[in-house]
């Protein structure tokens, strides 16, 4: 539940995967709980609610941000991505399917995030380099892989695979 | 049309594409309706009595649901080894995060502020923090002397080298706790009432161990509790015992209200109260002869297992059975201690004390290696275990090891021997200090001794009359590859595409138990009991006389949908059996340890820079022998992220202390490896099945753990000539130790 039992709920508008949504909300709501509450996205993870890890990562106006550390209010006709809005149907986005084939996820928490960073990397730089991805997922953190398989898929998806 | 086989081929994960489109449903991504949220207060003393609780006005704490030792109608104690932890403290704390009142409310920001209005009022009492403290015994905190376990391992007549030994060589080493921090916080949602019982859904290893801790709260049959494993976002062992607590915590709450009740903790209260690896000391006393033959060892091995026994005395044992690590030595005494301090207990942490000992272990044969001046490749060939030898508990080594030829292996990919000539020679022009160091290891599969056997796991495999296949088995899937595994292994044996196979989600109500998650067992031995039932599945259609010996999985279907209007249902069981040749003297902690050991040896190369006293990794290889490697793809994930964990372990995880609490416990200032942390991790396999293993395989889960720590503070040694002993080796110890004038 996003809302509080004291906080003044203003009315805010912005699209999420290419759908609308107008609601009303406390202005300093995290962007996070409303995704996940208000628009019941749950593909949006919450790691650590402060920035750090990156789980939270949404595409917002065509930057990755830590959704946990947006207000709402900054969404203000915002486009958004969310996990949710990377595939078509049921085809996989070739970040996807290239996490599926060079297994850049294994638990699946950080993946989310992790998918979102590297659409925004791939979107900046569509061909970089080793260093270049390990740079451009910096902000997200991943316990499971060691991040060797997640460098792989990233590669492996802009076809650069050396 | 016969399907080539999956195992050794890198099918994909079973559960991938949920997980890749955010379709996959976490404990938090799960409401009910009409649920409210609960929250735990906690102690904020270590240790003390509770004298009076108190409710500040603030809140309309008519609203709240609110739980106490009190309303606890069963047994207040969490099930596990021993029945000391209570789920909510009665009147002794004996920890800073200990819980004490839970509170329950549908609005989580009102529920905030009421948790801070909550005050235990206590009179304190005299806390220990330290090993050193618990053992000396000045207050006593658990049982008579504070010890929660102890083994003693006796080979041979080590008395009797000491006096005819060339050379003893003495050291301690140290190493420090580390947070779980898997990215899923652990959380719980449960619904309960007399009529229905109790049913619990949430992240865990081990839903049976949940049941289990469940039924003495309650006092119910088991029939009427219930636990359900969501899709977990990491594990490691975190998730092993602490569930049960927060399962009993949220059901408690669900219980009083009548309504469900989702606790979900957040990353700075689930760093700070829940479950990290032991901090250790280790003593290492080692007769060797001139020619370089370990003669005598004597190892001193103490735990910090915490306020509760929990699962210490699991993690000691394991700990102190690979305190000798690979090498044969006719003379072998292992002391070992758990011991009870006034922290949080420190519980199950992937490697479960062997990254502990084995930390200590290879950091002195580096040591012993210099100081008969050895090199440490040289000094570890002419000790290494090999068929026909004998471990540190007289386990004879029965399969076919050659450790010699996994160094050479090793070596040669990281370029070792060059790279050392190099180092020396162009360290002394640089403020960089380039060096590269190596340890060499073995972990055991699956449970100790006879743990196998008292478990007596048990997997289903069903069919559907589509000839659609599932495994039943409490295994849980936590990023490893349990789902895909299973699957590959169940389609082999079946002879069916590995599209047909599926795996139930652990549910008590309807998997059979085969076990707790862990002790990299998942594969070697319940892995082994899935190959095993679907094998029977296959033999009850043939025996029904509905599938010949080759078939199709068309023919399969055909089976299935006959044998099914037939008989009503189609499944096959089976249990495990301990393999012949073991033989555990639990007292006497001799005899066969382990069904089989994975061994491995593994690189590091890394630069210090003498300036900040950073130290990076720069190549890391990993090679080991594991038995069949069953997926290559999952196999090297396992193996690249738990060499992560380790380097996280051995360089940059340093837990902070303050009178018996966490003092970082937030991602800001713990820090785990990035990506910019981790430039490269090079794994190889070397395969040699074994016999008792699916398709050959012996368990990987944790063996990644166990080497990277000591490998890259040999090789720190080897770039700076610092000898440090303990881990985490943060920049300003290694500054303070080339201070202290250590450096040679």
């Amino acid at each position: 539940m996003s809302k509080s039992s004291v906080a003044k709920r203003v009315p805010v508008s912005f699209t999420v995967n290419g759908k609308s949504h107008s609601l009303e909300a406390p202005a300093m709501a995290r962007l996070l709980d409303v995704i996940r509450e208000d628009i019941q996205l749950t593909g949006t993870k919450e790691g650590c609610g402060e920035g750090e890890c990156g789980a939270c990562s949404v595409i917002l106006n065509g930057e990755l941000v830590n959704s946990c550390l947006v207000p709402v209010i900054q969404a203000q006709g915002a486009k958004i991505t969310t996990i949710e809005g990377v595939a078509q149907g049921d085809v996989l986005h070739p970040v996807q399917k290239a996490f599926l084939e060079c297994g850049g996820a294994q638990c699946g928490i950080c993946t989310p995030g992790m998918v979102l960073a590297s659409l925004s990397l791939l979107e900046k730089n569509p061909n970089p380099t080793r260093d270049e991805i390990r740079e451009g997922l910096a902000g997200n953190l991943c316990r499971c892989t060691g991040y060797m398989k997640i460098f792989d898929s990233v590669a492996r998806a802009c076809g650069s695979q050396q | 049309m016969r399907q080539t086989q999956t195992v050794g081929r890198s099918v994909q994960r079973k559960e991938g594409r949920e997980k890749l489109t955010g379709q996959a449903r976490y404990v938090d991504d799960l409401t009910f309706p009409n649920m409210l949220h609960g929250v735990t207060v906690r102690s904020s003393i270590p240790r003390g009595r509770i004298k009076k609780i108190h409710f500040e006005h603030g809140v309309p704490w008519g609203e709240f649901t609110i739980v106490k030792a009190s309303d606890i109608q069963g047994s207040n104690h969490v099930a596990l080894i021993l029945k000391d932890q209570p789920f909510l403290a009665e009147e002794l704390i004996n920890h800073c995060e200990e819980a004490v009142v839970l509170l329950a409310h549908p609005d989580k920001h009102l529920l905030e502020k009421a948790r801070k209005l909550v005050g235990i009022e206590t009179d304190p009492l005299p806390p220990v923090f330290t090993i050193e403290e618990a053992l000396a015994g000045k207050q006593i905190i658990w049982g008579a002397d504070n010890v929660f376990k102890a083994y003693r391992v006796e080979k041979g007549d080590l008395d009797s080298v000491w006096a005819k030994a060339d050379r003893v060589i003495e050291a301690e080493y140290e190493t420090g706790a580390q947070e779980q921090l898997y990215i899923e916080n652990n959380g719980m949602i449960a619904v309960a009432n007399p009529q229905d019982g109790v049913t619990v859904w949430g992240s865990m290893q081990c839903p049976y161990y949940v049941h289990k801790g469940l039924l003495p709260l309650f006092n119910l049959p088991q029939e009427k509790i219930r636990v359900i494993q969501t899709e977990t976002g990491g594990g490691f062992g975190g998730k092993e015992e602490y569930p049960t607590l927060l399962a009993g915590h949220a059901a408690l709450l669900a219980w009083k209200s009548g309504r469900p009740v989702k606790m979900i903790y957040d990353r700075a209260e689930d760093m700070v109260a829940t479950t990290k690896r032991h901090p250790s000391r280790t003593r290492h006393r080692t007769a060797v002869s001139k020619d370089g033959k370990l003669i005598g060892m004597e190892i001193e091995f103490n735990i910090d297992g915490g306020a509760y026994a929990t699962l210490s005395s699991v993690v000691l044992s394991r700990g102190t059975i690979h305190s000798a690590g690979p090498y044969f030595c006719p003379h072998v005494r292992v002391i070992s201690r758990a011991v009870a301090t006034n922290s949080p207990p420190h519980g199950a942490f992937r490697g479960f004390g062997a990254p502990q000992s084995l930390f200590a272990l290879e950091r002195h044969m580096d040591h012993v290696a210099r100081e008969l001046g050895l090199e440490p490749d040289e000094f570890r060939r002419r000790n290494f275990l090999r068929e026909g030898l004998t471990t540190a508990t007289s386990q004879l080594i029965r399969e076919k090891v050659d450790l010699s030829g996994l160094l050479d292996h090793a070596l040669e990919k990281s370029d070792y021997h060059a790279k050392r000539e190099r180092f020396a020679r162009e360290n002394p022009g640089s403020s960089v200090k380039k060096g590269i160091g190596f340890a060499t290891f073995l972990h055991g599969g699956g449970f100790t001794g006879s743990g196998e056997k008292t478990l007596a796991s048990v997997v289903g495999v069903e069919a559907t009359p589509h000839g659609q296949v599932r495994v039943l088995a409490a295994s849980t899937e936590i990023g490893q590859g349990t789902n895909t595994i299973f699957s590959q292994i169940a389609a082999d044996a079946l002879k069916l595409p590995y599209e047909q196979l599926e795996v139930a989600q652990p549910d008590t109500a309807h998997v059979p138990n085969s076990g707790p998650t862990v002790a990299s067992r998942t594969v070697m031995v319940v892995g082994k009991l899935v190959e095993t039932a679907a094998v029977a599945l296959r033999d009850l259609l043939i025996g029904a006389g509905l599938l010949p010996a080759e078939y199709s999985p068309e023919q399969f279907r055909q089976a299935c949908a006959g044998y099914i209007e037939k008989f009503g249902q189609l499944r096959a069981n089976s249990q495990y059996k301990q393999p012949p040749n073991i033989e555990w003297d639990d007292e006497k902690y001799q005899g066969d340890a382990y069904g089989a050991f994975s061994w491995a040896v593994y690189v590091a190369e890394v630069s210090v820079d003498t300036v900040t006293w950073e130290t990076h990794v720069d190549d890391f290889v990993a090679l080991q022998e594991v038995g069949r490697v069953m997926n290559p793809i999952l196999a090297a994930g396992q193996i690249e992220g738990g060499v992560a964990q380790g380097i996280g372990y051995a360089l940059y995880e340093n837990v902070v202390w303050k009178d018996g609490r966490m003092a970082n416990g937030q991602m800001t200032n713990y820090i785990m490896p990035t990506s910019m942390d981790l430039a490269s991790i090079r794994v190889f396999f070397e395969e040699n099945p074994y016999s008792y293993g699916p398709s050959g395989a012996k368990g990987i889960g944790e063996l990644p753990l166990d080497g990277p720590a000591p490998a890259i503070l040999n090789a720190v040694e080897n770039a700076t000539g610092l000898k440090v002993r303990k881990i985490p080796l943060m920049p300003e110890v290694l500054m303070q130790e080339a201070k202290r004038g250590a450096h040679v």
